[in-house]
């Protein structure tokens, strides 16, 4: 295993740290991202034996493709510092920082990720770093976070703690995490990092797992946290493009390899101009398609 | 490394294994209870065995719970139980495992 800027990040499954049932079978599930939790799914008396089963299931674990990402516990905490250093020998793939509210937070875990490596002779850069926002504060330095650092795999917003320290809570329409999303997801883009969203915990209201997945999907996000394994082809349903949405995207390229056959500078498709937004988005539906093998090498749709 | 108090880790959760550690003065006695102690019985223990004996105990009672858990699950409680039982939880002793 080992860090990859650039992938397929649909869903991020919670794993529970201390849970040997749940680790051992989160592989299967064939989530992008599986975050092992080390902090708020773990009680305090069980936070040594939690590290060491997680450091044990990275190193001997098959967790699929998976990217496997590690929840360490806050900075404030006593449990943080050795946290970083077991799990940067185990060789995780991205920790993910709780409670991030600024770039200095985000600068000391690199500095003590650095540490570790150095200690275990690990080369120095293999290991990601992703930053949770929960709160105000997290929120108004989003953009200072996302910057903070060339080994920032993203950012994820976390909707109970935010709410709470918005004096408010999770509503069904999410108007109480507006400002955080955008807020979030603008300086993820500005950055050039990934954007999460939150989880959606109430299982049995899927019409609202549902509204709120197309929801983040169309401000732009590129994923979302999960809690449980069931969400994930739902997900998935929602950011995978469509058949036709793939077609369009094909299409946009013949107008472009024509043009250049052609040696036309405007590329006209329909008799429509396709400009350069037009070609961005056509080659994130392919790389999209792609990667969670709708087409093949050919571009033959494969269906789902 | 000596026993200073008894040391239990591990749930009786599917998949997890409960070690508990005490004093012993002959060597590693293991108290294995499994459901597939017939096949496993002997595999658990030396992984318990090994794991031990790498920490640094030649001397423990071990009264082991096993619900199915894999090698890796085995190795993690039972550093966990030494760890807590000889009262060094703080310095994860990573290079056991």
């Amino acid at each position: 295993m080992s860090y990859v800027q650039d992938r397929l990040r649909r869903t991020m499954m919670f794993v529970p740290g201390n849970n040997p049932a749940m680790i051992k079978d989160a592989g299967i599930y064939g989530a992008d991202s599986i975050m092992l939790d080390l902090e708020d799914s773990v009680s305090l008396p069980e936070k040594d034996a939690a590290r060491l089963l997680v450091y044990e299931a990275i190193k001997t674990v098959d967790f699929g493709d998976s990217e496997v990402v590690v929840r360490v516990n806050g900075q404030d905490t006593p449990y943080y510092d050795e946290d970083v250093k077991a799990v940067v020998k185990a060789g995780v793939d991205v920790i993910r920082l709780p409670k991030t509210e600024s770039a200095a937070m985000v600068h000391q875990l690199v500095n003590d990720v650095e540490a570790a490596e150095a200690e275990y002779g690990i080369e120095k850069g293999s290991i990601g770093v992703m930053a949770a926002i929960e709160s105000a504060k997290g929120v108004m330095h989003a953009m200072e976070i996302a910057e903070a650092t060339s080994l920032m795999m993203g950012l994820a917003v976390s909707g109970e703690d935010y709410t709470s320290d918005m004096h408010t809570k999770r509503y069904p329409d999410g108007q109480e995490l507006l400002f955080a999303r955008n807020m979030v997801l603008q300086a993820a883009r500005a950055a050039g990092v990934y954007a999460f969203d939150t989880v959606f915990s109430n299982m049995n209201d899927t019409e609202g797992f549902y509204r709120e997945t197309n929801y983040i999907h169309e401000l732009g996000f590129d994923g979302k946290s999960l809690v449980n394994p069931r969400q994930i082809e739902m997900v998935n349903s929602v950011f995978n493009p469509s058949q036709a949405d793939i077609e369009e995207a094909f299409n946009v390229q013949n107008a472009i390899a024509e043009a250049r056959a052609k040696g036309s500078g405007v590329i006209s498709m329909n008799g429509k101009m396709v400009d350069k937004p037009i070609v961005a988005k056509a080659s994130r539906v392919l790389a999209t398609a792609k990667a969670s093998h709708l087409i093949d090498e050919e571009g033959n749709y494969l269906g789902k | 490394m000596e026993i200073k108090t008894t040391g239990v880790a591990g749930t009786l959760e599917s998949s997890d294994i409960q070690v508990m550690l005490s004093k012993g003065d002959n060597g590693i006695e293991i108290n294995l209870d499994s459901e597939v102690k017939k096949l496993y019985g002997d595999q658990i223990e030396a992984v318990i065995k090994t794991t031990l004996t790498h920490f640094g105990l030649t001397d423990a009672k071990v009264k082991a719970v096993d619900k199915g858990a894999l090698d890796c699950v085995i190795k993690a409680r039972t550093l966990a139980a030494a760890q807590r039982s000889t009262k060094t939880t703080d310095k994860p002793a990573l290079e056991v495992l």
